[in-house]
């Protein structure tokens, strides 16, 4: 047993966020039924504070310029899991030829969970909709057909089962925000409950 | 592919016992959604989640949310228009 070795092992890592443990599975959360959605009827719907609608078809989304992020992940219960594997569109890409003057976004999904954040934290190649996990299609239990993927938030802002983005000029809190967790959720200022 | 699993309303009887006073495990519980009125240990409990959720067995929105935090509880009763509580003959 070497201690000295152990700790340089550690430092090798980068560290987690305060309160998190490494998991090497993928766990399923969902507050209901999965919904299961075709993409045939898929339609993704970007919605500006004018009423202004941006939408695309299953056909017309995949043709989108593809990205594959490989990032971290941190979910408000604790877990975290390293490099995973998406594929999908940056919000950068569907965002482009969006006019709009707002700051927040309310992100809907189908089954109805909702989430907010800033729209300033879905530019800037932070933010994905990815249709695909680790080389294959994204199962519906973890959101599939397409999902949000917000890796620099806690998990439970990267909506499963996404349907839209709502732009607006003010913040509106989503299915966890108004039952007491955080506004914004930041794992690295452990930002789990609000207030926090 | 899994299911998401749920359980039956009977679990919340621990939970919201820091909660009420009361004993909710005879309550009963209006949906605010389809206006089903049923026990609310009838009610679909999801648990691996955040929080707990639980939904109306007949239309599957959500009746009631409780989030437990280290030193804080929350709960969003916004989809239970209301609880029918048994009390005693006053």
């Amino acid at each position: 047993m070497s201690p000295g070795f152990q700790g340089r092992r550690r430092s090798a890592e980068p560290a987690l966020p305060p309160g998190q443990y490494l998991t090497e599975d993928f766990p399923v959360l969902s507050a209901g039924p999965t919904p299961r959605v075709r993409p045939d009827v898929w339609e993704f719907v970007v919605a500006t504070e004018t009423g202004a609608e941006h939408r695309w078809t299953w056909a017309e989304f995949t043709a989108l310029p593809q990205e594959t992020p490989t990032v971290d992940i941190h979910c408000v219960t604790r877990w975290s899991k390293r490099g995973t594997t998406w594929q999908g569109v940056s919000l950068d890409v569907l965002l482009d030829g969006v006019d709009t003057g707002a700051s927040y976004a309310l992100v809907h999904s189908y089954g109805g969970y909702t989430t907010n954040l800033p729209l300033a934290d879905l530019r800037g190649g932070r933010a994905w909709v990815v249709h695909g996990y680790d080389g294959r299609d994204l199962p519906a239990e973890h959101g599939g057909p397409a999902r949000l993927l917000v890796p620099h938030l806690y998990l439970w802002k990267s909506a499963k089962w996404v349907r839209g983005i709502r732009l607006g000029t003010t913040d509106e809190p989503g299915f966890w925000e108004t039952a007491g967790y955080h506004d914004y959720g930041d794992p690295w200022r452990e930002q789990r409950y609000a207030g926090d | 592919m899994t299911e998401m699993s749920y359980l039956d309303g009977n679990m919340l009887d621990g939970p919201l016992r820091e909660v009420f006073a009361v004993d909710l495990s005879g309550a009963t519980g209006r949906c605010a959604s389809c206006g089903t009125t049923g026990p609310m240990a009838g009610l679909r409990v999801y648990t691996h989640a955040p929080g707990l959720v639980a939904r109306c067995p007949s239309c599957a929105e959500v009746m009631l949310r409780l989030v437990r935090g280290p030193d804080r509880t929350w709960l969003d009763l916004r989809g239970t228009t209301y609880l029918q509580v048994p009390t005693p003959p006053g």
